[in-house]
């Protein structure tokens, strides 16, 4: 067993209504699949984001609001898992349920220092 | 009196809250405790207190709202949730759930389910089986579900075991620290230790039930309450596979029994009524049926226990059409069958009288002289009184109820005393 970190990055899979049933469902959506990882061992943390926030630039420090980006591309959230190798990580992946909404997953390892 | 509508409005609006209250307040602590983690149990506590004042604040001048206890829930889940997302919790939190506290993806949804009717029922059940952990004393254990569980405070557990309420608060106390101590969790015990765990809190139940059905408490209602509670809880553990043994149904059938003559033990007057002298129409048939059921679905599997065998004799009186008809016979055999699996004083005091039915109340005498080592015993010292009243010895029949009088602080007792001792004295 070789257990590393890798990290799922979020983008898009906004709900396209206003339904409080939708959004409730797709709660319990994330609320299974998140329990589903942590009976696997595979869960370590993670939690939704909000869209937009503050930037720090460079060696200015320069604080500014931020980012601007559109919906489908901007991060609103991230989960952190344990998993053999990458391909181990792409396939738990499969299970998110922002597929359903036409999200995107990004899986990036951990870079050991 | 002239009572204006508004106060009397308000009087049952205040009644009903209570009864709420009392209900709501020991399933809220559960789950929230389930939430926590027993270290935590104080603050569930806390935050079940506040909820229930804001609600008597909110509800005022008879605004109920619709739905009362969804009204309880949302308010404690809300405050739930804050208190998490502040990290507010005083005592780590370390329970099979907590990883699914620590993430915005599932901490609403989780605090949601605790408050579902199958998980309120399960934290429950962890609940009692925590309480009756082998590190606690058995008064702990009931101290501890009656504060906890059955929404009972210091004070009214004070009154109910004729005990003070300092008494109550350090054990309470003290039980609490022992429990973060020891690091006991509201997990379900192993296989190994279910079975010994579930004995501790049938056996709790029991007690608890006695407590309420036996009481020289003098408000009616609290006694009624703790017998209840002790049945809502027993109920519980027949609803669920984990603990729905044969004896588990062996002693709900001796609860429904016994609380089917609630009505008929007391006159208005607060005079204890005996069992010869009860008007059976007054009996509960609801619960004698019941009882009935029970009794049957505990016939099952090999294994018997004095649950079974108490519930037998109950059914027996239970089902008889009147102390006449009674089977005497059998239920002395059953006498015989349950000191043979432990010997209990009180067991073989009711055995005698027993056989006060089947050979007469000279022999239940002679059986009663034998066993002195009840002499401090106020039902020892009554039940020999009754004896030689009955056998025309007048004079030693006071002497007995004389002693009995000075062995009991309960005023029901006492006025039933007097009136044998006057009945002596015609």
């Amino acid at each position: 067993m070789n257990m590393e970190k890798f990290i799922y990055l979020f983008r898009g899979g906004d709900i396209d209504t206003n339904s409080p049933e939708a959004m409730q469902a797709n709660m319990q959506k994330w609320y299974t699949w998140i329990d589903s990882l942590n009976k696997k061992g595979s869960y370590v943390a993670g939690d939704p984001l909000q869209r937009t926030g503050k930037q720090i630039n460079g060696k200015k420090k320069a604080v500014t609001d931020g980012p601007f980006v559109e919906a489908k591309e901007s991060v609103g959230g991230y989960i952190i898992v344990n998993a053999n190798s990458i391909d181990e990580a792409v396939e738990i992946s499969m299970g998110c349920p922002i597929f359903d909404y036409d999200g995107k997953v990004e899986v990036r390892p951990v870079q050991k220092m | 009196m002239v009572h204006d509508p508004l106060t009397m409005i308000q009087k049952d609006i205040n009644k009903t809250i209570d009864h709420l209250f009392r209900h709501e307040a020991g399933k809220m602590v559960a789950v929230l405790t389930r939430l926590f983690g027993f270290p935590n149990i104080d603050q569930a506590e806390d935050i079940v207190q506040d909820t229930l004042l804001k609600a008597l604040e909110t509800w005022k001048y008879g605004k109920m709202p619709e739905n009362p206890r969804a009204w309880l829930y949302l308010t404690a889940k809300n405050k739930v949730i804050d208190i998490i997302r502040r990290q507010q919790v005083k005592h780590k939190i370390n329970t099979d759930i907590s990883y699914l506290l620590k993430s915005e993806y599932t901490l609403v949804p989780t605090v949601q389910e605790m408050f579902t009717e199958n998980e309120i029922k399960d934290s429950q059940l962890r609940m009692m089986f925590a309480c009756c952990h082998p590190s606690f004393s058995k008064e702990a254990q009931i101290t501890l579900i009656l504060n906890t569980l059955c929404g009972l405070n210091t004070h009214e557990i004070a009154d109910a075991f004729l005990s003070n309420e300092e008494t109550i608060q350090k054990r309470l106390y003290r039980t609490k620290e022992k429990l973060r101590k020891e690091k006991i969790s509201l997990d379900y015990p192993g296989t190994e230790a279910m079975d010994e765990r579930l004995e501790a809190v049938l056996k709790t139940l029991y007690l608890l039930f006695n407590e309420g059905y036996n009481s020289s408490h003098t408000e009616k209602l609290i006694r009624e309450d703790l017998c209840e509670e002790a049945m809502r809880l027993t109920i519980l553990l027949t609803e669920n596979s984990r603990t729905n043994l044969p004896y588990t149904h062996a002693l709900l059938a001796l609860m429904c029994f016994h609380a089917s003559r609630f009505n008929a033990r007391l006159d208005d007057n607060g005079f204890i009524i005996l069992l010869k002298d009860q008007d059976r129409k007054q009996w509960n048939q609801f619960l004698i049926r019941k009882g009935n059921e029970y009794l049957s679905k505990a016939a099952m599997g090999d294994l018997i226990h004095e649950f079974h065998v108490e519930a037998a004799i109950a059914s027996l009186h239970a089902n008889a059409s009147s102390y006449d008809h009674t089977d005497w016979k059998m239920i002395l055999q059953l006498y015989n069958n349950l000191l043979e699996m432990n010997f209990n004083p009180v067991v073989a005091l009711n055995r005698c009288l027993v056989i006060g039915e089947t050979e007469g109340y000279d022999a239940a005498i002679r059986e009663l002289e034998k066993m002195n080592e009840l002499e401090e015993n106020c039902h020892y010292n009554t039940s020999l009184g009754e004896m030689y009243f009955k056998t025309g010895r007048k004079e030693e029949a006071k002497k007995f109820f004389t002693r009995a009088l000075s062995l009991t602080s309960s005023h029901a007792e006492k006025k039933l005393i007097n009136n044998k001792i006057s009945k002596c004295e015609e």
